[in-house]
């Protein structure tokens, strides 16, 4: 039956925003890093969405198909920034050190984003959960 | 049964196709943010056709159409009014709207059908 395979798609989404979520709180919370090595400053990341294809269900995916799962979760490739601060006591032998890759602004625009697509999947889980009820009271007029 | 089915009519039938509409429509929207999927849409007025048309070209009345459920016939992809930077043709808003529409199609088939089985239910209960 179609409408019960809504749940799972619209759920499977609905996880697939969390994710993204959580990346973003992540990357927030990593913004004022800073480090003494180029290569071990923190790089925001961006979750890869994919959409989950019938031929390609993995086992725990059955009946989950036509949602969504995370590809993978990638550096963002920007520059990473250095700054001259030679008092810090993170700070290289020139005194630089260097801040995590992290816009503030590109993050809030994607949490609200996460935010509205979970609220889109959580409206179709609950149309759909009105219409299965109004479907099982047929039995009952 | 056949009084039964041939009380119910098509709507039956369109119930299920209904709902296989809201599924492709939660897919697209599932989808909204996935790079390069293409949003679909299934044409009632085409299925419904080729129902008719199967019914029709059966040789026996035992002879039964795979359900409609299952068939993938009519599944279209959706001409997106502004193409989007990563491939993907959902549009929110269009879907939203489309998912809204065929909730109140398949309330106007439920109603149809329930008033059909109470006209059974008071048929056979002959009062």
């Amino acid at each position: 039956m179609s409408l019960d395979r809504i749940f799972n798609i619209a759920g499977s989404a609905m996880n697939a925003q969390t994710t993204r979520m959580n990346t973003t709180a992540s990357n927030l919370a990593n913004a004022g890093t800073v480090t003494g090595k180029e290569n071990e400053a923190f790089r925001a990341k961006r979750t890869v969405f994919k959409t989950i294809l019938e031929q390609q269900q993995k086992p725990h995916e059955q009946g989950f198909a036509g949602g969504v799962r995370i590809e993978k979760i990638s550096d963002d490739p920007s520059p990473i920034r250095k700054m001259s601060e030679p008092g810090n006591p993170m700070a290289d032998k020139d005194g630089y050190v260097y801040l995590a890759n992290v816009n503030e602004m590109t993050e809030m625009v994607e949490m609200m984003a996460a935010a509205r697509s979970y609220q889109n999947n959580v409206e179709v889980v609950n149309t759909t959960r009105q219409m299965l009820m109004r479907t099982i009271d047929i039995i009952k007029t | 049964m056949n009084l039964i089915d041939n009380a119910l009519g098509v709507h039956a039938q369109a119930l299920g196709l209904r709902s296989k509409r809201m599924e492709v429509l939660a897919r697209n929207i599932a989808n909204a943010d996935t790079p390069h999927f293409k949003a679909k849409d299934i044409d009632f007025r085409t299925v419904l056709k080729q129902t008719r048309e199967d019914a029709l070209n059966s040789t026996h009345n035992l002879h039964m159409n795979m359900p409609m459920e299952e068939s993938v016939l009519g599944e279209k992809y959706r001409m997106p009014f502004n193409a989007s930077f990563d491939g993907n043709t959902v549009e929110m808003n269009v879907e939203q709207a489309k998912f809204g529409q065929v909730a109140a199609d398949y309330q106007t088939t439920l109603n149809i059908l329930e008033n059909r089985v109470s006209g059974i239910r008071r048929a056979l209960r002959g009062d």
